[in-house]
């Protein structure tokens, strides 16, 4: 079918996904803090209050636990449910509906029931929020059987992952970055899916790869046109998925380049860029021409004063540099 | 009692026997080690689960804990898959993937339960959230223990419940022991319903042994937010005359007996099952061979549970990592 492009920022690329689910679908409703507030959402629920009432669209009170259970319990009745969580620290509360409930409950009922719902969770950091507007979590979500995680970077991401979570009979932890939404990018005004757990070659190269995925991929795709410039080819892979991780993709790019950076906007020790060097080393270890190298944030709390956050997150010059070390290359030449 | 039918009362009588006898026949193959997963017995309490579950609508939803046997029975729930989900076999409500404390029948709206204290009141809410949505006068009904009234989700849930005026009613089966720990041990007060109160909710605390009692608060609450007044909190005394987990824990001083024997005496003569044969006997409704042979019936059913049950196939490990995602074929 003809789908027309155009350019749209990201926040209204989930927005776009939100009204057409909730127009496709009965079944769908979204619930959660600020859905009537661009303060608490950006854009992204913009005008949907308006169009499909308080009944679907249900602001509430803070309490994160009830309404994120709330949200399960409707999906184990069958309906398709998105609670957003507008600063992912917050969702912390609803880890007991998420994981012990919604993650095991297909399993644990012998595959006789099923939730289906999304956790949209929106990671909020920089500006000097400290260390309580300002983490990453995918890690423990990704860690637990049951949940799938998925992070777009672009906005033809965010709409079809957005599409694909809700459509999915599992529960799927939607993790979204307030530094994305301003991104631009083609998003066709139709509905699609995007199938979840399949990684994305955004760039092509032959000299190493960097999987990175959220913001940090936009970094990790500035940072290799610098590389390019210098005379590297690298491989850019977007995960799109964290899990199911598309191992294949993954895998196929180190046997093509021989070297690996991962880049992960999240805390170093045991994140998602532990989880793929291991599989870097257990799937083609004979492959890899020079150690696995990772960049993510140190293993402390985020602080608050711009002198120090401005050490701590992840941007272009720290995946340039990491590359340069990974190609030995790291000394003046 | 007056006001029920002979037939009404001689149906919960059949649903609170058919509890006892399920709940009294695992003791045995507990005991031998023929039944492994964690058992928390519900005999004692058995008028409650009838008493609100006989009122229920096959569409209304029911969420439960870890001492569910009897709410899934009475909300319609198969004998033969409860039994065998406690031996853990394929033939299981949960295909042995649960045990006796994860119990299922979506078809009968028994939607789940589980025994995280606390963490199925949200997902009731969000049943009767899902009723709100789709227009339907559906109810749903969280059974909670007192030990669930120290979680903290409980009182998220009334707010929200209460001002959204959801079909929420939480029945609180207060056996007056959160595992080892007796009430006024872990609460000030030896009741919860009034903590619920001030959240605007239909609250009562009455007694959760006389049928006629249940049933009369219950369909009270149900009839009020099915006509879209708002939420309940229903809360029942009650005791449980087994252990908290298995059948002699607590109680015959093997193991950690904390409760008085006086006290379990004194339970023992407020046996709901007894005070309704009693009754039916006495305004000659039935005659006690019409009792022993109801129960001899139904103690029948359950022995022929149990025999097929063991007969049944166990999981096999080839599928362990089967339902771990839903897919189109699962």
């Amino acid at each position: 079918m003809y789908s027309k492009q155009r350019l749209l920022r990201y926040s209204l690329a989930i927005n776009e996904a939100l009204e057409q689910s909730l127009e496709r679908d009965e079944e769908v409703f979204l619930i959660g803090q600020g859905v009537k507030s661009p303060w608490y959402v950006g854009q992204t629920c913009k005008g949907l209050v308006e169009r499909f009432g308080e009944r679907r669209v249900i602001d509430t009170p803070v309490s994160e636990n009830a309404i994120t259970g709330a949200a399960v319990g409707a999906a184990i009745a069958g309906m398709k449910a998105v609670v957003v969580h507008p600063r992912l620290d917050f969702m912390m509360y609803a880890l007991d509906p998420i994981i012990n409930e919604a993650a095991n409950w297909h399993y644990m009922f012998g595959g006789n029931s099923n939730a289906s719902c999304v956790f949209w969770g929106i990671i909020n950091r920089g500006g000097e929020q400290g260390a309580q507007h300002s983490q990453a979590i995918q890690s423990f979500f990704a860690h637990v059987p049951g949940l799938k995680v998925v992070m777009p970077a672009t906005p033809y991401d965010a709409k079809g992952l957005m599409i694909s979570a809700i459509e999915d009979p599992n529960p799927v932890v939607f993790i979204d970055d307030r530094w994305l939404y301003d991104v631009e990018g083609d998003v066709p005004e139709n509905p699609y899916l995007i199938e979840i757990g399949k990684a994305n070659v955004v760039k092509e190269g032959a000299d190493m790869t960097i999987v990175a995925s959220s913001f940090v991929l936009h970094e990790s795709i500035l940072a290799a046109e610098k590389l390019s410039a210098i005379g590297l080819d690298v491989e850019v892979v977007d995960l799109r998925t964290i899990k199911p991780l598309d191992v294949d993709t993954i895998i196929a790019s180190i046997e093509k380049t021989g070297r690996l950076l991962i880049v992960d906007g999240a805390w170093k020790s045991f994140g998602v860029s532990a989880e793929i060097s291991a599989l870097a080393c257990e799937r083609a270890f004979h492959s890899l021409k020079a150690p696995v190298q990772r960049l993510a944030l140190p293993d402390h709390p985020a602080p608050a004063s711009a002198s120090l956050e401005n050490g701590y997150f992840i941007y272009e010059k720290h995946i340039f540099d990491a590359a340069m070390r990974l190609m030995n290359l790291d000394r003046p030449l | 009692m007056d006001e029920l039918k002979p037939e009404s009362l001689i149906n919960l009588f059949r649903c609170m026997w058919l509890i006892r006898a399920c709940e009294e026949s695992f003791v045995e193959p507990l005991l031998a080690g023929e039944i492994r997963c964690p058992v928390h017995l519900y005999t004692g309490q058995e008028a409650i689960a009838a008493g609100v579950c006989s009122q229920l609508r096959k569409n209304d939803y029911v969420f439960g804990t870890h001492r569910s046997h009897g709410h899934f029975l009475a909300k319609g729930g198969g004998l033969k898959e409860l039994v065998s989900e406690i031996y853990c076999r394929e033939s299981g409500c949960s295909r042995g993937r649960g045990g006796s404390m994860h119990l299922v029948d979506s078809n009968v709206g028994f939607l789940g339960s589980a025994p995280i204290v606390g963490g199925t009141i949200s997902l009731a809410l969000g049943a009767a959230l899902s009723a709100q949505i789709r227009r339907n006068d559906n109810v749903a009904i969280a059974f909670i223990g007192d030990g669930a009234a120290g979680e903290g989700v409980l009182y998220e849930v009334l707010n929200f419940a209460s001002l959204k005026k959801l079909p929420l009613i939480i029945v609180c089966e207060n056996n007056s022991y959160s595992t080892h720990m007796p009430i006024k041990d872990i609460r000030p007060s030896d009741t919860i319903f009034e903590t619920a109160g001030p959240f605007g909710v239909l609250t009562s605390c009455s007694d959760g042994n006389d049928i006629s009692n249940v049933y009369a608060v219950a369909r009270n609450a149900i009839e009020y937010c099915r006509e879209g007044n708002g939420p309940a909190f229903i809360e029942f005394s009650t005791y449980r005359m087994r252990g908290h987990v298995g059948p002699d824990d607590n109680v015959q001083g093997t193991r950690t007996d904390i409760r008085p024997v006086e006290e379990i005496e004194a339970w023992k003569q407020r046996d709901p099952i007894y005070s309704l044969q009693k009754y039916l006997l006495a305004k000659g409704y039935v005659c006690i061979e019409e009792i022993d042979l109801l129960k001899a019936e139904i103690c029948n059913e359950v022995a022929v549970a149990h025999s097929e049950a063991r007969k049944a196939l166990k999981p096999s490990l080839s599928d362990v990592q089967k339902y771990v995602f839903k897919t189109t074929t699962s």
